[in-house]
């Protein structure tokens, strides 16, 4: 009896099987649509039925009423309101309602950021995370229109009703390496490198850190002025993965791959990329790492750092958040513009359940200089 | 006589089994009875063994499992001696040289590329080992050394990719890592970083040898199964004294082509192709970063490029502005 035939058999089948189920290739039906030049393979691939799953999950939520603008200010009814106190009381509860929807877990509403007893009161971290997290959303849309333009944002771009946007991301060096061995931060399947072999912590380089994305020469012969090589390319090749992946786009999107450097090529979508590279490091730097003190250890990495934001954070695997549709107009007076101080106030006095205003007449620190520690601490 | 439309080699010789030659003194005898499988004779000769291994070869064995236990071991140890992410990963796990900032160091700290050196070396030495072999089981059965020198073509390359371009480049860091994904994205990466290989006229030849390879293979191993019956199969004696196999061969492609190659031509074609598929490579993967730095804008400034419209006139370089 010849045994191996059925074994070779199987193990065939078993492989074709693996390799169709489990390697999540889109499966045709696929889209394909021309953005550049003919001539250039510049192709648009999208897979269908992927894409109507991401159309039902990229709907924008109604505003709970519309809101009257006229009355008396909400800073002058209610206590500690340090950002929103110019909204008219109707619109600064019709924002309570919507940020409730948007951000807070269904059983537990109001109470996830305030103290029901006491609503002024800063004690429960929530609040004061929430009160930086709309700074922050200001601040996106009045300094970033390069990246968000007139669309803007909300809360609800990130959040979608979930406390923890899905798609966040932190130091990642897991799977441990043995305690004498380094695999030099790659060569495992990033979480954040597109389920790739490249470095799987260039996130934290480039939309944390301000390392050089840029690896090509602009001359033809070596000048012996470019330092990086075949290794800084696969990080900046890492931070691409992410981005394509975050974006459900393909490299073509930004780049014409014959000449991935060169801006003349390059489809107008490269700029507002790079201007959200810059805006998602700035967000990082001045809003997410200062928070580090407030968060508590659940709402942290494995290596002790704050969940930060990243392109898939907003996008969510569409080109543009929410496929474009803009949910800011029903929010303006909140969101379309910047108040509270510019600095942050100093997170490290905080101690939760206990303090009752932060930041009102605390002493303020300078937001980059706590945001630069964190980056050398967590770098090593 | 449909026996040679078949994927398989319907033909196998079974009876006893082939001893070879007798050695010189002082070549050590050649291991293991031989026997005859039916399976294996299906795609190639159906005796297996005896083999010869002599030292060149247990040598070359040996260093190429240090190698290897090095390489695997690394790799283990990349995913904390967790055997189900060495299974599930082991695509993805790898082997980096050193970084940049060791430049030629002999031997860097083992965990920072020290093992890659180690693991390079004791690779490059066995497949050397083995080159050095093949050259001497050729000259010993008094055949001429065409294997060897299209070996040595290959380890040209291998030699030029972990070896002698970091050299030139004046650090290891530039070199391949070992692994399955980590070689790829280093391949991919490598040609981004240096503006594009596809603008390299060296790995522009090589491609067209490697097709050009393929493509002669194809049409000469279908050549002699398709005159298969006519007694093609012996090529070699044809060269000589031309048959009706040859002779059909040689007009059905004169007919489809206007030109053929002979019996004996062909052998050179492919031994040429397979040749210079390496060696063009090599070249082209030695003049990257030490000789040109961007290939693309190389290829613009000799007419390479296909220049294209101004199709993005308002997109500026934001950085610049």
């Amino acid at each position: 009896m010849q045994l191996w035939i059925p074994f070779a058999a199987s193990a065939g089948a078993l492989l074709a099987i693996a390799s169709f189920v489990g390697a999540g290739w889109d499966a045709p039906p696929v889209e394909t649509t021309q953005i550049g030049y003919r001539g250039t393979g510049m192709y648009l691939e999208q897979d269908v039925e992927k894409l109507e799953a991401l159309k039902a999950a990229n709907v924008v939520p109604e505003a709970p009423w519309e809101a009257d603008p006229e009355g008396e200010r909400a800073g002058d009814i209610y206590q500690n309101v340090q950002v929103l106190g110019d909204l008219s009381d109707d619109q600064f509860n019709q924002f309570m309602a919507a940020i409730t929807q948007w951000v807070a877990p269904e059983d537990q509403g109001c109470a996830y950021c305030h103290d029901i007893e006491n609503m002024a009161s800063d004690e429960v971290y929530q609040k004061v995370v929430s009160r930086r997290m709309i700074q922050m959303n200001q601040a996106i849309n009045v300094d970033w229109q390069d990246h968000v333009g007139q669309v803007g944002v909300t809360c609800y771009t990130c959040h979608r009703g979930e406390a923890v946007p899905a798609n966040y991301w932190v130091d990642d060096r897991e799977p441990k390496p043995a305690s004498n061995a380094s695999r030099a931060g790659q060569n495992v399947a990033g979480k954040y490198s597109g389920n790739t072999s490249l470095p799987q912590n260039a996130l934290m380089d480039y939309l944390l850190g301000d390392e050089a994305i840029r690896v090509h020469s602009l001359t033809a012969l070596p000048t012996g002025t470019n330092t990086a090589g075949v290794k800084e390319t696969e990080n900046t090749w890492a931070l691409m993965m992410y981005m394509s992946e975050s974006l459900g786009v393909n490299c073509v999107t930004c780049h014409n791959s014959r000449a991935f450097n060169d801006w003349d090529q390059s489809p107008p979508q490269r700029v507002t990329a790079w201007h959200g590279i810059a805006m998602t490091r700035a967000l990082n730097a001045d809003y997410l790492t200062g928070l580090a003190p407030v968060f508590p250890a659940e709402r942290k990495g494995p290596q002790g750092d704050v969940f930060k934001v990243g392109c898939a954070t907003c996008h969510n695997g569409v080109q543009k958040p929410l496929n474009g549709v803009s949910m800011l107009q029903d929010y303006v007076d909140a969101l379309d513009k910047k108040e509270g101080p510019a600095d942050a106030p100093d997170y490290t006095t905080y101690v939760p359940g206990e303090t009752q205003v932060l930041g009102a007449d605390a002493p303020t620190t300078s937001s980059a200089l706590p945001a630069r520690t964190t980056v050398a601490n967590t770098q090593d | 006589m449909t026996q040679y439309q078949n994927i398989l080699t319907v033909v196998q010789i079974s009876g006893p089994v082939e001893a070879g030659l007798p050695l010189p003194k002082g070549d050590s005898a050649r291991k293991g009875t031989p026997f005859m499988s039916r399976l294996l004779g299906w795609i190639g000769n159906a005796q297996i063994g005896p083999i010869y291994l002599g030292y060149l070869g247990s040598l070359s064995l040996l260093f190429g499992f240090i190698a290897f236990e090095i390489i695997g071991l690394n790799m283990l140890a990349s995913v904390g001696w967790d055997p189900i992410q060495f299974v599930r990963q082991l695509f993805w796990l790898g082997l980096e040289p050193p970084p940049a900032h060791y430049g030629l160091t002999v031997l860097p700290p083992l965990n920072d590329g020290g093992w890659w050196l180690i693991a390079g070396f004791f690779l490059t030495a066995s497949v050397l080992l083995w080159w050095l072999r093949v050259y001497r089981r050729a000259r010993q059965l008094e055949l001429g050394t065409h294997v060897a020198w299209a070996f040595a073509s290959a380890i040209w390359l291998f030699l030029v990719l972990g070896f002698i371009r970091p050299l030139l480049m004046g650090n290891f860091s530039e070199a391949v890592p070992f692994g399955i994904f980590p070689h790829l994205d280093w391949t991919a990466a490598f040609s981004i970083r240096y503006g594009n290989l596809y603008y390299n006229p060296f790995h522009c030849l090589s491609i067209v040898f490697l097709y050009g390879s393929v493509l002669l293979f194809a049409m000469h191993g279908a050549t002699i199964l398709a005159v298969g019956k006519y007694g093609g199969e012996r090529e070699l004696e044809q060269i000589t004294d031309r048959g009706t196999a040859s002779e059909r061969a040689a007009l059905f492609w004169r007919w489809t082509m206007g030109f053929n190659a002979t019996m004996e031509s062909v052998h050179r074609w492919a031994w040429w192709f397979a040749i210079l598929t390496p060696l063009t490579g090599g070249i082209g993967i030695l003049l990257t970063g030490t000789v040109v730095d961007n290939w693309y804008l190389w290829g613009v400034e000799h007419g390479l490029v296909a220049p294209l419209p101004d199709i993005y006139p308002d997109v500026v370089d934001p950085a610049a502005r």
